[in-house]
């Protein structure tokens, strides 16, 4: 028996907007990425007071098991759950013993053998395309725009269900043009069968607060629901 | 047997004896499609839903009580007719000779009915008060009976609620049996059952029972006349559909006319409605719209039912409520599903007349039920937050298939059994007694077995359990005693006429116990088996407060080192209770159910282990304490489940309410997330759930500004309110409650 060690931030039991249907969330702890718009800034550290085995997860998870249904299941998310590949990779090995559906919630930068192990157990991938443009990626994330599309690339090969997701934040990404980008990008991967585009927010203020630093994006506005409206239109 | 009002039914056992079961069983037609073939409101029913929500409107100018009739002693009979609006009145009937305005009633007791009518400006009328001089009430012969001790128990609010003064509700009449069979052969089938008694041995409870079928049979009497002052003659079956729910509706009336308990349940009569309905759009002569408008011109009639009742009183029941309990849907013992098309239009009067409080919609919820059933139900919750769910899964193997609720989670055969209610008893405040070996802080009264207090520097968990024990008998034997009291005097004073006329005679019996601070308790137990809990003393002595160091578990995290202790709770209770019999031999059975009451019990007890301040309210039901959850919303869901329904046969109430945002991000998710909420929550056993889907800014602002909501609609604990009928303080509790965010 494996008894690999995992650092979790939390768990969210009652998960409705992290993959399809009701979903058994594991937040994990750690993030080599420092988006200007992250709301979770409580997950950048390495370091966790939590740590869960593989089978601990995996055991709690099965206690949800009738509120799946057809659709539901278990989601890892962060903090950036591919830095601990091999854990994830475990739970999911674990959870597809068990039946039940396994998503990954990932920002896409890293693509090693241990992460394409990883999507061996992956039924679907959540992956964030957080800007249309390298000079944004680098500016707003820390890496180049390349790597979400490397990873991309290699989940269409691997012919994995796949849903995009983008933050809109006001003044930054908020144009018809973003849109029109992105589109281009869904259309040349089949993979992809769902894009969202959620509003940017700002409850996660209180956490930046809390540990006393900024919240970078935090002078920004949130999308009013037109704006919201009219970009969720020129998605194809 | 035969009746020309039958034709077209298909025959059965139904005919010869009384048995509504069999004939919906025999005469049903399930739906398994979606809601859209419903209609929406007619005219008549706008015109008619303007009238009442001005009076409405009215009601609440005039401090939630428009008018008493002071003078007249509610009956069956003893009011003129009234009408809201004559000519366009479909269903008629009505509590008084006005609408809204209020009876009075004093069988239960004089003493709630001269201050009801005190709190709200008026005088209880000499002519009352001069006809009751020479009346026992119920309430007179249960203080004659009470011993100095089951006195003590009420003053010190370690018991509380109990229906010591007013009727004790909880019955549901057949009242679809005077649809079915008409008023005359009720009356003949209960003559007979006289007849057979009248040559057997006369023991009291023989003698008793022979008193009670004479005045069923004279309460059935009445409620012809009382028809007859309408201008329907009721003796036969009903011909049609509009003639069924008027028959029906009238033997309701009759016994909210009769008593003024504190749940008068409907039982389940959407899905025999619908039988007749089916027959007569068969017959061509009823419509779809028709058909709705019948149902809206009956749920009216409901919505505007209401009883006189104290301040006090409400601060236990808040809302003005009268738990007018309809259960729709559920499945049959030979699995075809028992929803039809009444049952979509039963709910569809949540749109055609605005969302409501009463009646007290309740889903019984089979994982089998029909999924386009599902989504409806999820929709309209998601919309109005008007409905509750229980388990039917976990009910037919015990109840059969034509069961309903009482109140908000009592599950009886309808005109089979029967509940004797008994409110509740304060279990965190008896687990401080213990501790303090007998003493009540709060009260500062001695009660119970008298002990030191318990010693040491920090509590001992083996220690406080042992004592716990003993508490827990004694108060059980206490609980059971004062219950036959009550009981014995209700029956002898204030006995349910009509709808026990509308039971078989030999009816099953329960004795309905109940507990509150049930999240208190185990989470004060995990505190003190877990962490350090060092006891705080006053003066003389006694402990009044705790200092907790250290983690523990907490009810709610689906952790079963806490949940357990939760579970074993109930068990222990009902166990205790079990040990002492009851009058008329009833059976025990228990409730985890609070009705708005969490927060009175709170108010009266002192600081707890789990950290819990003095005073602060409990949490409602069997739910988790306040924003102690930490892994969301199905952990939460998963503590409650592991409450087993054998201990809890009266029901485990459960409140939940999350946001939109946190259900789904669109109309479509969230109708599909619930429906898979409620599928797996029940899969677990689970018996009960209120869904609440809203903000608490949208509760925050409703509290600053009432009259921007109206008919803003929540649901508490087994039952829903108005929200701006609920005081300050139960509005305050309410905001409080943990809310299901997104993260």
């Amino acid at each position: 028996m494996s008894s690999i060690v995992g650092q979790v931030h939390s768990i969210q039991t009652l998960g409705t907007v992290d993959g399809p249907g009701l979903r058994f969330v594991v937040f994990l702890q750690g993030c080599n990425l420092r988006c200007k718009c992250c709301h979770n800034p409580d997950t950048w550290d390495m370091k966790s007071e939590k740590q869960f085995t593989a089978e601990e997860i995996v055991e709690k998870a099965i206690k949800y098991k009738e509120y799946f249904g057809e659709k539901g299941g278990i989601t890892i998310s962060g903090g950036e759950p591919i830095l601990q590949a091999d854990f994830c990779c475990e739970v999911f090995r674990l959870c597809h013993e068990n039946g039940i559906n396994t998503c990954l919630d990932t920002s896409g930068s890293i693509l090693n053998e241990k992460v394409k192990k990883l999507l061996t157990e992956t039924d679907r991938v959540l992956l964030d395309i957080k800007y249309t443009n390298n000079a944004d990626y680098i500016e707003n994330v820390g890496c180049s725009l390349e790597k979400p599309l490397d990873f991309l690339k290699y989940v269409d090969e691997n012919k994995i269900p796949t849903t995009i997701r983008q933050v809109i934040i006001p003044t930054i990404n908020d144009s018809e043009e973003n849109i029109t980008k992105l589109n281009e990008i869904v259309k040349k991967h089949f993979c992809i069968d769902k894009v969202e585009l959620l509003p940017f927010k700002k409850i996660c203020q209180t956490k930046y607060d809390s540990m006393k630093i900024e919240f970078p994006f935090g002078y920004l506005d949130t999308p009013t629901k037109e704006t919201m409206n009219k970009l969720n239109k020129l998605l194809k | 047997m035969e009746h020309n009002n039958w034709n077209g039914f298909k025959k059965g056992v139904w005919q010869d004896e009384i048995n509504v079961r069999d004939f919906i069983q025999q005469n049903y037609k399930e739906y398994t499609g979606d809601s859209d073939f419903l209609a929406g409101a007619t005219d008549r029913t706008n015109g008619m839903m303007k009238k009442l929500n001005s009076l409405f409107a009215l009601e609440r100018q005039f401090g939630g009580v428009l008018d008493i009739d002071t003078t007249t002693v509610s009956s069956l009979t003893s009011y003129a007719p009234g009408y809201i609006d004559k000519e366009n009145e479909l269903i008629v009937g009505m509590q008084t000779n006005k609408p809204l305005r209020r009876g009075v009633n004093p069988f239960g007791g004089m003493r709630m009915v001269r201050q009801a009518c005190e709190a709200y400006g008026y005088k209880l009328s000499d002519k009352v008060e001069d006809e009751f001089k020479y009346r026992t009430t119920h309430n007179d012969g249960v203080f004659r009976a009470y011993t100095d001790e089951m006195r003590q128990a009420r003053r010190c609010h370690v018991i509380t609620g109990l229906p010591d003064a007013y009727g004790r509700g909880r019955i549901i009449g057949d009242y679809r049996r005077v649809a079915l069979y008409g008023v005359d052969r009720l009356i003949e089938e209960k003559k007979k059952d006289k007849a057979i008694r009248a040559t057997g041995d006369f023991k009291t409870e023989d003698i008793r029972l022979f008193e009670e079928l004479h005045k069923q049979i004279t309460f059935l009497g009445y409620l012809k006349e009382m028809a007859a002052m309408y201008g329907y003659d009721i003796s036969g079956p009903a011909s049609n559909a509009r003639e069924a729910i008027q028959w029906t509706y009238f033997a309701y009336l009759a016994a909210i006319k009769e008593q003024n308990g504190a749940a008068m349940s409907l039982g389940r009569v959407s899905t025999f409605f619908d039988i007749y309905i089916e027959r007569d759009l068969a017959r061509g002569i009823l419509t779809e719209s028709g058909a709705q408008e019948l149902m809206d011109q009956f749920v009216m009639k409901l919505r505007i039912a209401r009883h006189l009742r104290t301040p006090e009183y409400n601060e236990l029941f808040g809302g003005d409520p009268m738990w007018i309990t309809e259960a729709v849907g559920g499945m049959g013992e030979d699995g075809r599903t028992l929803v039809t098309k009444n049952c979509f239009r039963m709910l569809n009067t949540l749109y055609t007349l605005g969302s409501s409080p009463e009646p007290n919609l309740t889903i019984l919820w089979s994982t089998q039920l029909p999924e386009n059933f599902k989504n409806f139900c999820a929709k309209v919750s998601a919309d109005t937050d008007s409905i509750q769910y229980e388990n039917d899964d976990v009910m037919r193997p015990i109840y059969g298939d034509d069961y309903a609720i009482a109140c908000c989670v009592s599950a009886m055969k309808i005109g089979k059994q029967m509940q004797f209610f008994g409110a509740r008893c304060n279990l965190a405040k008896l687990l401080l007694i213990a501790i303090n070996g007998g003493y009540d802080t709060t009260s500062k009264m001695h009660i119970g077995p008298q002990m030191p207090v318990l010693d040491g520097e920090n509590l001992d968990f083996e220690t406080v359990m042992e004592r716990f024990q003993i508490y827990i008998e004694w108060l059980s034997h206490l609980y059971v005693n004062t219950m036959n009291v009550i009981h014995y005097m209700h029956d002898k004073y204030a006995y349910e006429k009509i709808q026990m006329a509308l039971h078989d005679t030999d009816v099953e019996r329960f004795m309905a116990f109940g507990i509150a601070g049930l999240s208190v308790v185990a989470d004060s137990l995990s505190a003190i088996k877990f962490a350090d809990v060092k006891p705080v003393k006053d003066e003389e002595g006694f402990i009044t407060d705790f200092k907790t160091v250290g983690e523990f578990p907490k009810f709610g995290n689906d952790d079963d080192r806490v949940d357990l202790i939760a579970k074993d709770m109930t068990h222990r209770v009902i166990t205790a209770l079990r040990q002492t019999p009851t009058y008329r031999n009833a059976i025990h059975t228990l409730s985890v159910l609070t009705i708005t009451s969490n927060v009175m019990y709170g108010k009266n007890t002192g600081a707890t282990p789990d950290g819990r301040k003095n005073a602060e309210p409990f949490a409602p039901g069997a739910n988790p304490m306040h924003n102690r959850e930490e892994n969301g919303a199905l952990a939460s869901l998963n503590s409650v489940a592991k409450i087993s329904y054998d201990d809890c046969r009266d029901g485990i109430s459960n409140t939940f309410s999350i946001t939109p945002e946190a259900l789904g991000k669109n109309e479509d998710e969230r109708v599909e997330n619930l429906v898979a909420i409620l599928d797996g929550y029940f899969a677990k056993k689970a018996h009960h759930i209120n869904v609440n889907v809203l903000n608490r800014e949208t509760l925050m602002d409703a509290y600053e500004n009432p009259e921007k909501y109206p008919n803003l609609t929540i649901r508490v604990s087994g039952y829903a309110v108005n929200f701006n009928k609920l005081s300050k303080a139960q509005q305050r509790e309410v905001i409080s409650r943990t809310f299901h965010e997104a993260m």
